[in-house]
């Protein structure tokens, strides 16, 4: 793509919001930024020791799961009465951060959010990795993982069928279409982006990757029209899948009788969590990476303050959720129900659940506050405050509920193993190592969308209509 | 059959090579020391990993051959499997359908045709015996190609009427025990049978030269009139030999008391079928180890009925038993207050309780029985004798008879008279016959250590383990299991049993009787012939063949029962001799729930069976009440010390409801340091603490916190139906006798109507099925005795886990008894409810399941598909009755070939991954029905039991057709107490349970909450 030199125009007095792209850009400073964080910038030692640690957390990801395969789930602490532990804690905490990706990359797309389009390309990164983290549990946790493949209905010689009443097997569907349409979304995404990179890039392995990659992309404008009817096909199809994905994750508890699962609140409080554990993720990871790799001017405190708005939005339907459980708990008059609420409040887990409203309803309330909302240092403190009590959440809904259930002889306790610690951060390493390469060879904003919110773009697409 | 060694046929010898051919020399050679070694390095909870670890491991192998190359040929090849078969096989032409016998043969046929009654996997009955404490309970054992694999009761003894208890039906594992002792060692050396005698021929000369007064015989209780009448013969040729007697648990103050009631040692034995009112004075005679419990079981629960006569139960316990807690009013008593109680007047304290229960006894003569624990001292049963005399029980709720027991000598006299002997240096031989006394004798004899002195000099031991007592002794002879060889013995009344093997000895043991004709001389007589000609003595008809092959097939020899004695109880006035101080802290010792007196401390089913109250597990515990526990600021998990007269033990506290204050029970059998891989080093051993003065309940013992912790692994997580947050769930329903006449259908839930569905009810009807299966069981019949989950283990292959696991959460029983309590700590209710899968009409586990692992079959069932499963786990966390369950690791033991040849053929071996649940036995059912269609009939109600109804001595669980309108469960399930467990869930469970109703004296109903403290207050 050729750069364009054009002097920038000025931005309408009346917008007095924060820009969402810094004034002074240009196509061409765009281009340069973002694709020579890529090409040109040399591999700091920093990232290298970065690299190093969450390369290693990776692979003892692996060791642990060679372990896990080898003995069995036992190494967890997994029992009867909670059969389900770190494994679906972890599965539904991932799943649930990869939906900020998908929302802001398609719903916002569809809204026309412009702001957007400095973060969709990371958070989609995000999802992706999100999903990959998360689609390993699902597997692992199985007492017999290499039969797992019995959850997917395929012709077979055995008479054998799965069972579409479970909501495991609507999860195999859910999840497997969701992190399908995310990879098709992101990579399309990235097409007239990797032309750029193509066209930059001076080692000729670069080149030739990338060009690959650009599937001979030349920014015809034949090719921009399909790319664009691509683009918002797939934004339509992603779309639902924000709402689905999670909806269907929660009929694992909500299908079940187990009292703290069965409710039918369980779906909108749901996406509700993703979409707040998303954005808390999106914050985590874009405040350190816009100062790191001096992004300030396309990830602007007004996209950061928009993703707090999110939160607290989201947050509060989250804080709504638990008030009807605990309403409902005392309302429906059920013993179990009720017990239940007083077992979070009063049981052997009591600590966790005060720590569960304290990280998720009462300090992201400091969000009301706009200091807090444009200060990064803070925003970051309490997005990860928000990450926590998101897995908290998990852990109060699977063990808590399933520690004490229907008969009282049967009630017991959950003690995580090492290997379940192990195997958690095992995915973060996972999930951050991916984030570290996909720093470093890809462009991390999307640069021709990007240049879109320049007000030349504005001038041009202004002027389309008029005709 | 043990001379069978000469009888093999040369092909066994002929197989050996393709197995002995690897060269041993390239390898590290392994011995049975080393292994010892790495054994004695594993303790109890990574017993089964490692096990498996070693026995995979070629030297291991290697070593098996070089040490046994021909018994461990028989086991791994074809060739000696199949003469194995030819030998055993031709012995079975008489076989019968009940019960069959088994004659051992001498004569080598090529098995050319099938026997007539062998079918490869058709299951052969035979009538045994097991023994405890000299009490034989009755069995017939399932064996499935001459393998032993199940045991249950013989329902034509009336000891057993079909029921059986904990110990027998856990014996099976005893016998494929891998640690068992498999050679005969002289100082740890392996010597053969031959250098035995060999080097007994001295020692015996010298003492026959000397009468054989420096011999001596030291037994555990004996009723085997074979084996009493071989050591009298001895007696009798050698005046001079003494027999001795040694149990730890033991009936010395019985016999005592009934010296002072009738100046001779009877035998007491009751009629609970005629009894309307029991009072129990800490007997624990509704569990295992009371002689007689199965059949006292089976009358007492007949006689729970609420719609018939129902019975009334009195328990006054100083330590809470699974009997107090069925009592329908118990009082919590301390030990050393009993003789203080009872003693002083002539018949009942005079307390509200006391009186009330006088009163109830004086309106019900000829229908009471008053029965005393074995460990209450002598006064009290001699008081018990007098108050059945008094109140005309005596032949018809009470009966004396002849003592079962062979030898009555006191125990705690005979081993102290043998302790002095041997340290005088009067002893040059000693026989042990079974037993641990190395381990199991009171402190104060000090008799390990006079074992281990060079004061005797020819020290010989026949047990089964290389235990303790082994250890100290020059001679170890394994002894055969009673699977494995010929002996007799006799039941609570007297009735003998033939003790017929179902296998070869896998170790080459021997049973006492092949000792003892050591001794006398008969080196190689077998104990198929000795127990034999002491019968041919003994009967006086025509036909012995006859009568010996009947007594085999009955299981019992016919007429051999005691008649009930005539002796009257003199009692003037015992004077409690000398009551103990009810002062301060006492201390109980008791025999353990579930490893008795330590010798089934090897046993996984057993230490993994969760005992009636605490659920507990793999330890014992220092057991004290609530009040206690607060006052001295003791909580669960801690350990504290025991000190009594400066002898110190540590064990960790468990606060027991109902657990009278100021007074500890601790139990026997723990602490093991030779028990094996299962029961070494599990627990604390408080033998050291018992002496022959105080064997069962010790004062002035201080207790003192260590600030240690140790985590007890019980099974059950919470005790009450009450929750913490005060709501009571309905889980147990119980109403007294009167409330249950006005409202008769009280344990009602409402369910949820049955058109509450998607599907047309009628499109999937039941009706037009054959069968459509269902259980019902009784709570008011179940006493809480844990067989079912014995009987379950053994029938399902249920593995064991370990203590680690269990403390995890992870123990695998297809069938728990919940124990429930209710009211005040100090004197609660209690409950027992045995929890198998429901077998949910709506069931919630089946929907939920990814891969349809777990399905409803056309008969009702809810089928769990092993192969199918991939082990999500989800059914488990949707089951509201938690009874999935699920191997988180490879818990079942694939490699031990004696395992092997223990398990069902018949169902599945689970691997890791895999959840497994109870299946109401469908292999059961499918044989039953596989043999009605062939017959071109249906299963006749009865005839089709599950392994936990089958083994139950209380008759508390029934199972049948529920298309069968006149079936038995039907009729069950038709009476106004039937409730299904968590109804409102709408799960339609057609496992349901009768609610239980208890039958309070009306007077006390009033003063229930106070009963207790007036007790106490009368003390």
């Amino acid at each position: 793509m050729a750069t364009n030199t054009q002097t920038p125009v000025e931005v309408p007095v009346a917008d007095r919001r924060v820009p969402v792209i810094a004034p002074g850009h240009t196509y061409s400073t765009i281009t340069e930024k973002i694709s020579n964080i890529v090409l040109t910038r040399p591999i700091s030692l920093g990232w290298i020791l970065g690299f190093l640690i969450v390369f290693g957390m990776l692979n003892m990801l692996m060791g642990v799961l060679g372990y896990l395969f080898v003995k069995g789930t036992g190494i967890w602490g997994i029992n009867i009465p909670v059969g389900w532990g770190f494994a679906i804690i972890n599965f539904v905490w991932w799943i649930g951060i990869g939906h900020a990706g998908t929302l802001i990359s398609a719903i916002l797309a569809l809204l026309r959010q412009t702001w957007r389009n400095s973060i969709n390309r990371f958070a989609e990164a995000m999802t992706l990795f999100a999903v990959a983290c998360a689609g390993i549990f699902p597997l692992a946790h199985t007492g017999r993982p290499w039969l797992a493949y019995w959850l997917f209905p395929y012709p077979n010689t055995m008479n054998y069928w799965p069972n579409f009443r479970s909501p495991l097997v609507w999860d195999v569907f859910a999840v497997s279409t969701y992190f399908t349409i995310s990879l098709v979304f992101w990579f399309v995404g990235l097409i007239p982006d990797f032309a750029t990179m193509r066209d930059r890039a001076e080692n000729l392995w670069a080149q030739r990757i990338y060009g690959l990659l650009a599937m001979g992309w030349r920014g015809s404008a034949r090719h921009w029209h399909r790319y664009e009817t691509a683009y918002l096909l797939l934004a339509g199809l992603a779309t639902p899948l924000v709402l689905s994905v999670h909806t269907v994750v929660s009929f694992d508890f909500a299908v079940g009788i187990v009292p703290g699962w069965h409710t039918t609140i369980f779906p909108p409080y749901f996406v509700a969590g993703a979409i707040y554990s998303g954005f808390a993720m999106v914050l985590c990871l874009a405040i350190p990476i816009r100062s790191i790799y001096k992004l300030e001017d396309f990830i602007t405190i007004r996209h950061i303050e928009n993703s707090a708005k999110v939160m607290l939005a989201t947050g509060l339907i989250v804080a709504y959720g638990y008030g009807i459980e605990a309403f409902m708990g005392w309302y429906s008059g059920n013993r179990y129900d009720s017990f239940l609420m007083w077992n979070r409040l009063h049981g052997p887990y009591k600590f966790w659940y005060a720590a569960l409203l304290a990280c998720n309803i009462f300090i992201p309330q400091i969000l009301w506050l706009k200091k807090f909302r444009t200060s990064t240092g803070w925003l970051w403190l309490i997005s990860f405050t928000v990450l926590l009590g998101m897995w908290l959440e998990r852990f109060i809904i699977i063990v808590v509920s399933l520690s004490r259930d229907f008969l009282n002889s049967s009630w017991g306790m959950y003690y995580p193993t090492k290997w379940d610690w192990f195997t958690f951060a095992g995915t973060i390493g996972l999930f951050l190592t991916g984030m570290w390469l996909f720093c470093r060879v890809l462009p991390m904003i999307s640069i021709f969308e990007l240049r879109t919110l320049l007000p030349e773009a504005q001038v041009h697409e202004t002027a389309e209509v008029k005709q | 059959m043990n001379d069978d060694h000469k009888s093999k046929p040369p092909v066994a010898k002929g197989a050996a090579p393709s197995r002995t051919a690897v060269c041993p020399s390239k390898r590290k050679q392994l011995d049975l020391a080393t292994v010892k070694d790495q054994i004695a390095a594993t303790t109890g909870p990574e017993y089964w990993r490692s096990l498996e670890e070693l026995a995979g491991s070629e030297e291991f192998q290697e070593m098996l051959h070089r040490e046994f190359p021909k018994g461990a040929s028989e086991w791994l090849d074809e060739f000696s499997r199949r003469g194995f078969l030819k030998t055993m096989g031709a012995s079975l032409a008489l076989a019968g359908l009940t019960g069959c016998t088994k004659l051992p043969t001498v004569e080598i046929v090529p098995y050319v045709r099938q026997p007539e009654n062998v079918i490869p996997g058709r299951p052969m009955f035979y009538a045994t015996a097991f023994t405890l404490g000299g009490y034989a309970s009755p069995l017939l054992v399932e064996s499935h190609m001459f393998r032993p694999t199940k045991i249950e009761g013989n329902p034509q003894h009336p000891a057993s009427l079909g029921g059986t208890d904990t110990f027998a039906q856990a014996s099976l594992l005893d016998l494929y025990d891998p640690d068992r002792a498999q050679d005969i060692t002289y100082l740890g050396d392996i010597r053969s049978w031959n250098a035995f005698t060999d080097a007994m021929r001295g020692p015996m000369m010298a003492a026959n030269a000397m009468k054989g007064s420096n011999v001596r015989i030291l037994t555990q209780a004996v009723s085997s009139p074979t084996l009493a009448a071989q050591i009298r013969d001895y007696l009798a040729a050698n005046p001079n030999a003494q027999w001795h007697v040694w149990e730890p648990v033991n009936r010395d103050n019985v016999n005592e008391g009934a010296k002072l009631a009738f100046g001779e040692v009877v035998e007491t034995r009751y009629d609970f079928s005629k009894a309307d009112v029991i009072v129990s004075l800490d007997a624990d005679f509704l569990y295992a180890g009371f002689p007689g419990s199965s059949r006292y079981i089976r009358d007492f629960a007949a006689r729970r009925n609420p719609d018939a006569n129902m019975n009334r139960l009195y328990v006054i316990e100083s330590t809470p038993t699974s009997t107090g807690m069925k009592a329908d009013h118990r009082a919590a008593v301390k030990a050393s207050e009993f003789s203080r109680l009872f003693m002083n007047d002539d018949d009942f304290p005079s307390s509200a309780f006391g009186k009330a229960v006088q009163a109830d006894l004086y309106s019900h003569p000829g229908s009471s029985v008053i029965v005393v624990g074995d460990h209450l001292p002598a006064e009290i049963h001699a008081l018990a004798h007098d108050l059945n005399a008094k109140r005309g029980n005596v032949g018809k709720t009470v009966f004396y008879t002849e003592p079962v027991d062979a030898n009555t000598a006191n125990r705690s006299e005979s081993l102290k008279s043998l302790a002095d002997d041997m340290r005088a240096g009067k002893v040059d031989l000693l026989v042990i016959l079974g037993g641990n006394p190395a381990y199991d004798a009171p402190a104060d004899f000090d008799f390990a250590s006079v074992l281990k002195s060079n004061s005797v000099q020819t020290k010989v031991y026949l047990g089964s383990h290389r235990n303790e007592t082994a250890e100290l002794c020059q001679w170890h002879i394994p002894e055969s299991h009673y699977l494995e060889s010929w002996s007799d013995a006799r039941a609570y009344d007297g009735t003998v049993s033939i003790v017929q093997p179902l296998i070869e000895p896998l170790y080459r043991g021997k049973s006492a009787h092949e000792i003892v004709a050591v001794l006398a001389d008969e080196s190689n007589a077998a104990g198929h012939e000795l127990v034999q000609q002491y019968w041919q003595k003994q009967h006086t008809g025509a036909d012995f063949d006859m009568f010996w092959r009947k007594s085999l097939h009955d299981g019992f020899v016919d007429g051999t029962a005691y008649a009930p004695k005539n002796v009257t109880a003199k009692l003037a006035s015992h004077a409690a001799s000398q009551p103990p101080s009810a002062e301060g802290i006492e201390l109980n010792f008791r025999r353990d729930p579930s490893i008795y007196d330590g010798r089934f401390s090897n046993n996984g089913w057993l230490q993994e069976l969760p005992k009636p109250l605490t659920k507990l597990t793999w330890d014992n515990c220092v057991m004290i009440g609530p009040a206690m526990a607060e006052r001295l600021k003791l909580n669960f998990k801690d350990v504290v010390e025991l000190d009594l007269n400066g002898k110190r033990v540590k064990g960790a506290i468990w606060i027991q409801a109902g657990h009278p204050d100021n007074s500890i029970t601790v139990f026997f059998g723990y602490g093991r340091t030779r028990a094996g891989r299962v029961g070494t080093a599990q627990g604390f051993d408080v033998y050291p603490l018992r002496t022959s003065q105080q064997p069962w309940l010790a004062t002035g013992v201080k207790i003192t916190p260590t600030g240690e912790t140790f985590n007890l692994a019980s099974t059950q997580g919470y005790q009450t139906m009450e929750t913490p947050n005060g709501s009571e769930r309905p889980l147990v329903q119980e109403r007294s006798l009167e409330e249950y006449k006005k409202e008769p259908n009280f344990a009602k839930e409402e369910e949820p109507p049955d058109y509450f569905t998607l599907y047309k009810p009628w499109e999937f009807p039941y009706n037009k099925e054959t069968y459509s299966w269902g259980m019902a069981i009784d709570l008011n019949k179940c006493v809480g005795c844990n067989n079912c989950i014995i009987a379950c283990q053994s029938e399902n292959n249920i593995p064991v886990v370990g203590q680690y696991q269990t403390l995890r959460g992870r123990h695998m029983h297809w069938i728990r008894v919940d124990a429930y309590y209710n009211g005040p700590r100090e004197n609660p209710k209690g409950f027992f409810q045995p929890v198998p899968c429901m077998q949910c009409e709506n069931a919630p586990c089946e929907l939920v399941c990814p891969v349809q692992a777990t399905v409803h079959s056309t008969e009702g069932l809810n089928d769990m598909i092993y192969n199918r499963c991939v082990g999500t786990r989800y059914c488990s966390n949707n089951c509201p009755y938690k009874v999935r369950r699920f191997n988180f690791l490879l818990f079942q033991d694939w490699e031990t070939p004696q395992f092997k040849l223990m398990r069902n053929p018949d169902v599945t071996i689970r691997s890791r991954g895999v959840m497994e649940k109870c299946t109401y036995c469908v292999q059961r059912i499918s044989e039953h029905r596989i043999d009605a269609e062939r017959a071109d009939t249906v299963i006749k109600d009865g005839d089709l039991q599950t392994a936990c109804q089958q083994s139950c001595p209380a008759n508390a669980i029934v199972f049948g057709n529920l298309n069968d309108k006149n079936s038995e469960v039907n009729q069950w399930k038709s009476q106004p107490r039937n409730y299904s467990l968590l109804a409102d869930l709408n799960t339609r469970p057609r496992t349901t349970y009768l609610a239980e109703v208890r039958n309070p004296n009306p007077e006390l109903e009033s003063k229930t909450e106070a009963k207790s403290e007036e007790v106490q207050a009368r003390s």
